[in-house]
């Protein structure tokens, strides 16, 4: 095709790219401003979970390189471990924080919906992958707790597939698997809040509504009610 | 309060306007994410440093053998008499019972014996029928292996109470019975376990790479001994066990509400707490999931006014 030739309107290729464009509003990705009530210490738990789940992505890789018993035995990778250990804690102790201000804001206002929901499923997900973590150290810890949690997953009928008594099995889930399908799930995530843009307050109109007022206002309280409707997921009109 | 407020606190239509439509001020995200892996960095590296890392060593049977001998034939003697716990399990191991149910729901049952361990074949004899150079032992398997299946049974199941009766367990002290070949092949498999090879047996029955530790795991959580060890590190079930770790470390404090339910009633006195505790943590998982979705639930935010904390410079 010669150059300035207008693609055909079937084209699969431009409705895809058109798609991805799309996805999030231009300027969007990575910008420069934020609405003025983005003022909190709560908003910097988001990023904080992102940056320990970057140091548990990189100890993780290295303890990979290095074996699966390979910490055992050498000083170096007992300190790897070590780090892999408390940035998964600190991953979690910052994503809980982040969960409740979400919470509390009520961040799924506003055809938020998907995104609190992919950000429960990555809580969820990260809980299966720790788990599956404490099921491949190869250690007392491991034997004990694989022990015991084969009760509940076999009383439910899971244990026949997921073998938490299979330690290569459970090691596999825990490398790749797991980790596969939580990062793309935290990709979404990401995507759908910088889709949608950080949650207004609740209450809050846009100036825009209120003439001649030039910040956030509150509306009256006498504005009529109206029927219960489920939240949207948050597909952009 | 607004309409918007209040339209959320009664589960009211989403009045929310798009976040676009706001008055902005600068807000660098790239220096936020730098400066918080600075930070983090720092913190993971500090307590790394200054807290290290829990490495208990695994038990091995060989350790086993030489910690608690007495609950190595105890527990020999229970696979071959099918009183083990791995023995009667149920699926997925054997059909040896149905196992948990969810209300009128088998569902263990239901997944059917996908993971095959026959435990006194598989974690007893099998093993000591690798052994060479031992004809006693190879004359006790073939007396154990030549009796009808009631008369084995009557051996082994004998023999276990007698164990049970003699002082402190010890094989030296039972009373003399008729027991068949069961004291032979249990002092044996002490012994094979002795030797350090046992796990090797048990883990490579399948393949050269034995990457499948299920039935030696299942071999020792027949035993005792694994779980007093683990009790003196307050790990057992009733000490919030599952979300601990061996040493002062915060393990898994994520799970603090799945271990929760195994210590309060009727969870905590139920024979069936396995299934409904997981029956229970599935739903609460699926409301959690679907709070936005949930009238009532997604109306508590503006009931709680917390939020007026984090806007208060932009709400009324």
């Amino acid at each position: 095709m010669s150059a300035g030739t207008t693609e055909p309107s079937g084209s699969w290729t431009v409705r895809l790219r058109e798609r991805i464009v799309g996805i999030v509003p231009s300027g969007e990705w990575l910008p420069d401003r934020q609405p003025v009530y983005v003022r909190s210490w709560i908003y910097v738990f988001g990023v904080a979970t992102l940056a320990a789940l970057a140091y548990v992505i990189a100890s993780g890789v290295i303890l990979v390189i290095g074996g699966s018993a390979w910490w055992h035995t050498n000083s170096l990778g007992h300190f790897v471990n070590s780090t892999h250990l408390w940035s998964v804690e600190l991953f979690f102790m910052f994503m809980v924080v982040h969960l409740w201000g979400m919470f509390v804001m009520a961040a799924w206002r506003g055809k938020r919906g998907l995104t609190w929901v992919t950000g429960a499923v990555a809580f969820l997900g990260s809980i299966g992958t720790a788990f599956t973590g404490y099921l491949s150290q190869s250690n007392f810890d491991s034997q004990w707790i694989s022990t015991q949690a084969k009760d509940g997953l076999n009383s439910m009928g899971i244990g026949a597939v997921f073998n938490v008594l299979n330690t290569g099995q459970m090691l596999l889930w825990h490398v790749m698997l797991l980790p596969l399908v939580l990062g793309v799930i935290v990709v979404v995530h990401v995507v759908l809040v910088r889709r949608h843009g950080v949650v207004p307050p609740i209450g809050a109109v846009a100036p825009a509504e209120q003439a001649g007022t030039p910040s956030l206002q509150v509306a009256p309280q006498r504005t009529p009610m109206v029927a219960d409707e489920p939240v949207s997921l948050g597909r952009r009109p | 309060m607004s309409a918007s407020a209040v339209a959320a606190r009664r589960g009211g239509r989403d009045t929310t306007p798009d976040s676009r439509a706001f008055a902005t001020r600068p807000y660098d995200l790239v220096k936020e994410l730098v400066v918080a892996l600075v930070v983090v960095g720092v913190l993971v590296a500090g307590l790394a440093a200054a807290l290290s890392s829990p490495d208990r060593p695994a038990l091995s049977l060989q350790s086993w053998s030489k910690a608690a001998p007495a609950d190595v034939v105890a527990t020999a003697t229970a696979e071959l008499a099918g009183t083990s716990t791995s023995a009667g399990y149920g699926p997925p191991y054997n059909s040896a019972s149905e196992g948990a149910k969810l209300g009128p729901l088998p569902l263990q049952r239901w997944a059917g014996v996908r993971i095959p361990v026959d435990s006194a074949q598989d974690l007893v004899l099998a093993p000591l029928s690798t052994v060479t150079g031992d004809p006693t032992l190879r004359d006790a398997l073939a007396a154990w292996s030549s009796a009808p299946e009631a008369t084995r049974l009557g051996w082994a199941t004998t023999y276990g109470e007698a164990l049970a009766a003699a002082p402190d367990g010890d094989p030296a002290k039972v009373a003399a019975g008729s027991y068949g070949p069961v004291p032979l092949l249990a002092e044996r498999f002490l012994r094979l376990a002795g030797t350090g090879g046992l796990e090797g047996l048990l883990v490579t029955q399948a393949s050269f790479y034995g990457t499948d530790a299920t039935k030696p795991l299942l071999l020792l959580a027949d035993g005792a001994y694994i779980e007093d060890r683990a009790r003196a590190d307050h790990l057992g079930g009733d000490q919030w066990g599952m979300m601990n770790e061996t040493g002062n470390y915060p393990g898994q404090p994520w799970m603090w509400l799945y271990t929760f339910w195994y210590q309060v009633p009727p969870f905590s006195t139920s024979g069936n707490a396995d299934a409904l505790v997981l029956a229970l943590m599935a739903l609460l998982t699926a409301v959690f999931v679907c709070v936005p979705f949930v009238p009532g639930l997604r109306s508590i935010p503006a009931r709680l006014g917390i939020y007026r904390l984090i806007w208060r410079e932009h709400v009324g």
